[in-house]
Order: structure tokens, then C-alpha cells, then sequence
């Protein structure tokens, strides 16, 4: 058998593109000062929505809870400086619909006081990791790749499930960001620290923490903190760059050679993954009991005048952070938040920056022309060559287009992680990730109508089986009782009231017999 | 401030239909002067003949479909049709011929089935066989090439043949045309003449018919052009000709003196062209890996079958169509393994 080393898999298809990188490379500009005004979303991450638990007019200190979740997945979100809770209402959110979304509104008072704050954790190795879960759950930290769901949950994969390796994901595939390259390259201690108590907490074996090879300085910084901690079983490395190997599963699959089963998780092939800046989340926590207040922001792209880094709070209008980044330059054409490949765009800058905003790109139209229109699909295949989940981009598109969503599924839609390698490729310009997407939703909501119809006959199959249970019931019981009765009557006439009655009749018949007789004799008399 | 939105990806996308169209249309330029070389200027009067008629038929149909003429004009893909069909033919076929050809290829073949990418035919190929079985003694005059060729024509007089099918009066047709190398195989086997005693004849050349072999390379230069441009796969190429000459190989082994060498099959008639353009053509072809693999593969057995005992030598045409019905199902039972399930490479 061949001994793989760790990166030395592959994974199918992925583009190359121009990675942009060097746009905003290694470039910090500071922390974004605090507006007036913070927007805070209590919908900042995948799961259910948090609950706000301070009132209007309330005056909150920085890292104070505000919102708390009950359901199991979710994150609570924090006040990000000091000030007063102005209003709880519906504002535009940075989400691909444009719509809005219930957020909290805080008027900041520039004196950015703490508040209390849990004691932190620095003998974290002799805690009970369930303590740490909950620490990190407290802190609202969820994964600041982009996907933003819940650090807590994840790192809770049960005892049945032991964990191997724990994949720390530096990759950051997506052209034009920078932001986790940045952290690495600055910042190398906190995400190493981050991922001791990581590695406490989920029991693994080892650490694989996977950089693409156009990050060399990240990569030497990241090898240098990782000596100095002194952790064994962790190990850095270099994978080739290549869209996209930041995927959870394309990553994996890269370090361990093991692929997460379609429609499961990575912790049932005994792997977690966990973004660097996470990670760095994960020290603040534990470490300093702090919670997640701020993220690094990468803002770059020809449309804005000074490209690089910025250290922004939660809340903060994205407008603000392009006026720190040296405003937009005359290019600016179009709004991008995350990578041009997975990204979406935006109407409006007012709106704020939230947990799973990793990049600000403002495109030139050079950078981000408008698209053509489409041809009809020639069929050639490219999109799947390129389709890293080993989908067939051509016949999903064909049933898609068709609405024929029993086909997609056969095809195995939902295996599609919307990467967009497939559109990228495609000569004819056809914007296949969106029929996905639609597919998706469609078949989505055609599930829970379904369920629903399926209720809905559920509950008239018992109406019906109920009333007509009552109705044989009610016969039943009148069969039972005629039954009785007539047992009664055929066991010797003993029942007296028909006995009376016969007898009574008997009486009245007699008597009339004998009325008529008499009539009869009078009529003859006369 | 207030920007436009659309859907993700964002960029200038690397890659157009016109771009794939022209790239194979700039590799078949090696194999079009090797043949308009060795069989004249007709070659190269039927391709513009062709080329004009698919433009107007293109945009005349559109016109009826109401759909936007211009992008489908500027996506080459009608020229590549009409290309693709015009080197298929002979050089001296009437012009009218041609005509009718192309205007099956592209108004019944292409555009009744929806247009462009929705064909479950090959254009060139169907009006290739719709003019094979229309005008049979017509679609099999060919001229020799031109090392054998005692009466070479020249521009004019090759226009006025296929115009007006006049020919300069001291030549007859029986005296310029000449089968091509398949037909003339075949019938002289049908004679029960031995494969040594056919090779005798000036016609062949070093590993299959002369001239023909050469117009084979050139393409195989362009087949190769586009392997490395990535406009096609290996698969298809591969299959087909290893289908080809895996069953030509085996009866020649078994009978050397009445099957040809496999090299003949390879390098006569539309092997090469047909491997590399023809069989690849994406919208009628299968488009799975393996199912490429099985598709080119039937391809090439088909063609060895039909040559050696069908009723037509031109077995690249029916090969390809017959394999054309198959694509959907081959496409149907060779999907690939998606990630994240169980195969034999993620055990």
C-alpha cells in the first residue's frame, strides 16, 4: 500500500483563476473607528434566529449579551462597544434577497466600556471540555469562513463519533481575500493557541492545518508558531492552489484523503474542520473571556482607493468601512461581499458588516462586467470537468431548466456545495449555479408542501376513521341491546311490560267486540 | 450608494461558444490544404458553397423563430457544421447538391430539433447520408489525388464542373473520377481478389491510400491542436480508434489476405476526421467519461462492420448516427461516482 502524506490527495476538477491576492496582501489599515450607529443583525449566522434580551432605551456595555439563542443551533450576538439600544426593528440586512431582517439597533457612546466578563480560562486542560463548549458557545463564535454556522455545535460531535484529525482550514481559495492570510501571517500565536484547546476539546489526534501555496509568508509564520508551541501531532501544509480547495470537503478530502459521505457531516469520517480565523475566535474566548465583537474585513477590488485589511465591529455600515479602506475610487461598479466565485451582490453599501462578512470587493466592471446573455448549452462537459463534487453540471442544468426536480435529486443535487467552478467554465455563459440554487429552493418547498398535504391527509384519514369508529360503536351498541332484548323475549315472554301491554290490548279489543256486539243488538231492536 | 446586482461567479468568463467553434474550425485548416493539395480546388469551392448556404439558412430560420439572428451567426456554429460536411464531399459534386445538403443539415437537423445544442443528430452527418443514399453516383465520384491524377483541373475549369457540369471537352467524368480508396477496396474484394494482389495498385501508398493517408495526418495535427487547447477529450479519439482497429486487427489477423491491415481502416476514408471532429461533436455525443469511452468505442466497431460488410464503404456517417441514439442512454447508465458516496476509490 502506498503511504499517502497528508495533502498529497486530490480532489476533482476546481478552476484556476487569477487569485487577486496581492490587491490587499499582508496590508492592515487599522480598526475601523466606531460610527454613531451599529445595526446588528439577530440573524448573523446558520441556525435559528437569536432573541434580543435587552430593551429599547437600555444601556448596554461592550460584550455584553444582547440576543441569546435557545435552540441548540445558534449563536448569541454581543454588544460590540458600550451605549444604549435605541430601537429592535427590521432593517435591510446583507443577504442575496435584499430583504430585511430584525436587528438591533445601538447608538454607541464612545466610551466603549466593558462589561463583566467571564474569568478566562488559561488552565483550560484540566476543565471538563463540555465547560469549554459551552464557553465557546457563549462567546457566539461561528465558523468566520463565510458560512457562519455555530463553532459550538460543531465541535460537539458526540462520544460516538471519535475524531482523528482536526482540519484547520487556511486555505482561503477565493480570489481577492486576504483577511485569513493576514491573521496567519500576524497572528500566527492565537490561532495556534486556538487550536491547543481545540484540539482539547474535540479529543483529536492530530492537527492538519492545510494553506495553499500562494501564502508563502503564512505558511512560514504558521510553521514557526506551531514549533514554538511546542505541539506535536500538528502539522502544516501546503496544498496546491487551486478553486476550491477551500472547501470543507475539498480540503478534507486534500489532507486526509477521505471523502465526507453525501449528506453527512465531516465528524462521521472522524474529522472536524475549523476556519483559522475561528480558531483565533476560539482563543479570545477561552483565553481572555472575550466574546465575538469584530472580524478582520478584507476590502479590496479596482473600485476602492486603498485595498487591504481592516479590523471592523459587528454592525458597522459597510459604506464606513469602504470610507476607511480610502472610499471608492471612479471604478467602483459593484458591491460584492465575499469572493467573486461564491459571493453575492449587493444593491446598497448601508448595510452592516456581520459575522460571515469576509470580504468586501468592489468591482470594477472590468472586474465584474455584467453578465451575457446566455446561449444554449452545447453539451462539451467542461462544467464537468471542473465540478469538484463530481456532479453532471449538464444534466442538472437540462432538469433543472425543465422543472423536473425528481430527476435533479436523482442526480444528486444536493451534493452541489455552489461553488460556481461549473459557471465559470461554461462557454455558453449559463448562470448554472442559479438553476441550482432554484432547483433547490423548489424542491424544498415542494417538500414541505408535501409534508404538509401529507398532514393535512393524515389528520382527515383520523376524522373519518374516528367518526366512523363513533358510528360503529353507536350500532354496536343498539345491536347489543336489541340482541338482549329479543334474547329476552324469545327465553319465555317474560318481559311483564309486553306482557301488559299484550294484555292491555286484549282488554281494549274485547271491550270494542263487545260495544259493536251491543250496537248490533240495539239496531235490531228498534 | 447604489450598485447593480447579478449572480455569482463574478469576472470576465474565460471561455465562448465562438471561441470553441473557431478554435476547431482553425484545426481543421492543416487537413483542408492537405486536401484541397491532393483533390483540388473543388474542395475549397464546396466549403465556401457550404459555408454561405449554412449562414443564410442560420439566419433565415432564426428569422422564422423569431430568435435573435447574431449571436447564433457569431457563434460559428453553423460554419462548423457546414464546414465539417463540405470536406466530406467530393470535390466536384454539383453545386446544387451542396446546397441541398446543407440546407438539410441546418434547417431539419439543427434548427427543426430546437437549434443549436438541442440536435440529437450530427448536422454534417445526417445531410451527408441524406446525400449518399439520394445521389449515390454522384456522392462516390471522387478524384484521385493529385500524384495520380493525369488530368489535374484548374480553377476555372473546376468552377464550370461543378456550376455547370460541363467538363473540357476532351475529357468524360469516367476519365477524371475515380472510387475512393474504400469503395475501391471493397469492390475489389468482392471479387474474390486477395489483399496482396489489391495492393498492387499505385492507389496505395505507405500505410493506407495515397494522398488520403497525408489528409489524415494533417487532421490528426488538428485533432491533436484541440486535445491541447482542451475543446475535446482524449476519450472519444481514443475509443474510436482503438474500437477500430482492436476489431479490424482481429479478422486481419485471423485473414490477412481478405481484411485489410488495420492501418488501411485508420488512415482511409473519415477515420481520422471523424474521430477527432465528428464523433466529438459535444451536443450528440455522450458526455460522461466513461460513457465517451463506450461511445467512441461502438464507434469504431461500428465502422469497422459497416466497412467490412455494410452496404456502404462511408461507415464514419452511419457509425456516428447510429451511436448519436445511443448517447442518451450510455449518458443514462455511466454517470460518474459523485463525491461522498462509496465507490471503489473512496473505500
Amino acid at each position: 500500500m502506498i503511504t499517502h502524506k497528508p495533502g498529497s490527495w486530490d480532489f476533482h476538477g476546481g478552476i484556476h483563476r487569477p487569485d487577486k491576492k496581492s490587491v490587499s496582501a499582508g496590508k492592515f489599515l487599522g480598526k475601523v473607528p466606531l460610527p454613531e450607529i451599529l445595526v446588528l443583525p439577530l440573524q448573523q449566522h446558520i441556525g435559528a434566529m437569536a432573541e434580543a434580551i435587552v430593551e429599547v432605551g437600555e444601556r448596554v456595555l461592550k460584550g455584553q449579551t444582547i440576543a441569546r439563542v435557545s435552540e441548540y443551533i445558534g449563536a448569541p450576538i454581543h454588544a460590540p462597544t458600550s451605549g444604549t439600544v435605541v430601537c429592535i426593528e427590521e432593517r435591510p440586512v446583507p443577504h442575496p434577497s435584499g430583504l430585511s431582517a430584525p436587528c438591533i439597533v445601538l447608538q454607541t457612546d464612545g466610551k466603549d466600556e466593558w462589561g463583566e466578563l467571564p474569568e478566562p480560562l488559561p488552565y483550560f486542560d484540566d476543565m471538563d471540555p463540555s465547560l469549554l463548549r459551552e464557553r465557546i458557545r457563549w462567546a457566539g463564535i461561528v465558523g468566520l469562513g463565510g458560512a457562519a454556522f455555530p463553532t459550538s455545535v460543531k465541535v460537539n460531535h458526540g462520544p460516538d463519533r471519535p475524531i482523528q484529525t482536526l482540519v484547520i482550514n487556511g486555505a482561503e481559495c477565493e480570489p481577492y481575500i486576504t483577511c485569513d492570510d493576514l491573521l496567519m501571517r500576524e497572528q500566527a500565536d492565537r490561532v495556534v493557541e486556538g487550536i491547543k484547546v481545540l484540539l482539547y476539546v474535540v479529543d483529536a489526534d492530530e492537527c492538519l492545518i492545510g494553506i495553499e501555496d500562494n501564502k508563502p509568508e503564512a505558511i512560514a509564520a504558521m510553521r514557526e508558531a506551531v514549533a514554538e508551541s511546542g505541539l506535536k501531532d500538528v502539522q502544516v501544509v501546503q496544498v496546491p492552489t487551486r478553486y476550491p480547495m477551500g472547501g470543507e470537503k475539498q480540503l478534507i478530502k486534500v489532507l486526509t484523503g477521505k471523502e465526507v459521505p453525501s449528506h453527512g457531516i465531516p465528524s462521521e469520517i472522524g474529522v472536524i474542520c475549523v476556519n483559522v480565523a475561528t480558531a483565533a475566535a476560539v482563543t479570545d474566548a477561552v483565553m481572555a473571556g472575550r466574546p465575538l465583537l469584530s472580524r478582520l474585513v478584507t476590502v479590496t477590488g479596482e473600485g476602492v482607493n486603498n485595498p487591504g485589511n481592516l479590523e471592523v465591529p459587528f454592525g458597522v455600515f459597510m459604506s464606513d468601512v469602504i470610507a476607511q479602506a480610502g472610499g471608492y475610487s471612479e471604478r467602483a461598479y459593484k458591491l460584492i461581499l465575499g469572493g467573486p466565485m461564491m459571493g453575492f451582490s449587493l444593491g446598497d453599501d448601508e448595510l452592516p458588516v456581520t459575522k460571515g462578512s469576509n470580504c468586501l470587493l468592489v468591482a470594477s466592471r472590468a472586474e465584474a462586467p455584467d453578465p451575457d446573455k446566455a446561449m444554449p448549452c452545447i453539451r462539451c462537459g467542461k462544467c464537468m470537468d471542473a465540478c469538484p463534487a463530481q456532479l453532471l453540471p449538464q444534466q442538472l442544468y437540462w432538469y433543472a431548466k425543465a422543472r423536473d426536480f425528481d430527476k435533479t435529486q436523482e442526480y444528486n443535487l444536493f451534493d452541489c456545495i455552489e461553488c460556481g467552478c461549473c459557471s465559470w467554465v461554461c462557454p455558453s455563459h449559463i448562470p448554472l449555479v442559479q438553476y441550482y440554487r432554484f432547483a433547490k429552493t423548489e424542491t424544498w418547498a415542494m417538500e414541505k408542501e408535501k409534508r404538509q398535504a401529507e398532514d393535512a391527509r393524515r389528520r382527515h384519514e383520523a376524522r373519518v376513521e374516528r367518526l366512523e369508529r363513533l358510528e360503529r360503536e353507536r350500532k354496536a351498541r343498539l345491536r347489543q341491546k336489541k340482541e338482549a332484548l329479543e334474547k329476552k323475549t324469545a327465553a319465555g315472554g317474560a318481559n311483564p311490560r309486553k306482557a301488559a301491554v299484550e294484555a292491555a290490548m286484549k282488554r281494549v279489543a274485547e271491550k270494542k267486540a263487545r260495544q259493536a256486539q251491543a250496537e248490533k243488538n240495539t239496531e235490531e231492536s228498534s | 450608494m447604489k450598485f447593480p446586482v447579478h449572480t455569482s461567479p463574478y469576472g470576465g468568463l474565460p471561455n465562448n461558444v465562438t471561441r470553441v467553434m473557431g478554435e476547431v474550425l482553425l484545426a481543421l485548416v492543416p487537413g483542408i490544404i492537405a486536401l484541397v493539395y491532393y483533390f483540388g480546388w473543388g474542395v475549397l469551392i464546396n466549403i465556401v458553397i457550404a459555408v454561405i448556404t449554412a449562414l443564410a439558412a442560420e439566419a433565415g430560420i432564426l428569422r422564422l423563430r423569431k430568435r435573435p439572428v447574431k449571436p447564433s451567426l457569431t457563434d460559428l456554429s453553423a460554419t462548423v457544421t457546414a464546414v465539417l460536411l463540405a470536406i466530406a464531399l467530393p470535390p466536384l459534386l454539383p453545386w446544387w447538391m451542396t446546397i441541398l445538403g446543407v440546407l438539410f443539415a441546418i434547417v431539419m437537423v439543427k434548427h427543426l430539433y430546437g437549434g443549436l445544442g438541442y440536435n440529437p443528430f450530427n448536422p454534417a452527418m445526417a445531410a451527408y447520408v441524406l446525400l449518399l443514399v439520394s445521389f449515390p453516383v454522384a456522392m462516390t465520384q471522387w478524384l484521385p489525388p493529385q500524384m495520380l491524377n493525369e488530368h489535374p483541373l484548374t480553377f476555372t475549369q473546376t468552377l464550370a464542373a461543378i456550376f455547370g457540369g460541363g467538363l473540357p471537352h476532351d475529357l468524360t467524368w469516367d476519365a477524371i473520377t475515380s472510387a475512393t480508396p474504400l469503395d475501391a477496396m471493397r469492390e475489389q474484394l468482392k471479387m474474390n481478389k486477395t489483399i496482396s494482389e489489391i495492393a498492387q495498385n499505385p492507389m496505395w501508398g505507405d500505410f493506407g491510400a495515397r494522398g488520403w493517408e497525408w489528409v489524415g495526418n494533417w487532421f490528426l495535427l488538428g485533432g491533436l491542436f484541440l486535445l491541447w487547447r482542451r475543446i475535446i477529450t482524449w476519450h472519444i479519439p481514443f475509443a474510436m480508434i482503438a474500437g477500430l482497429l482492436l476489431s479490424s486487427g482481429l479478422f486481419w489477423l485471423f485473414d490477412a489476405e481478405s481484411m485489410p491491415f488495420p492501418g488501411f481502416h485508420l488512415f482511409s476514408g473519415g477515420m481520422i476526421l471523424g474521430a477527432f471532429f465528428i464523433a466529438t461533436d459535444p451536443v450528440t455525443a455522450s458526455t460522461t467519461p466513461k460513457g465517451r469511452l463506450i461511445y467512441g468505442f461502438l464507434i469504431g466497431v461500428t465502422v469497422f462492420i459497416i466497412r467490412s460488410w455494410g452496404g456502404y464503404p462511408d461507415a464514419v456517417a452511419f457509425a456516428v448516427l447510429l451511436m448519436n441514439m445511443a448517447a442518451p442512454t450510455i449518458d443514462y447508465y455511466t454517470q460518474p461516482r459523485v463525491f461522498g458516496f462509496r465507490g471503489k476509490d473512496n473505500a
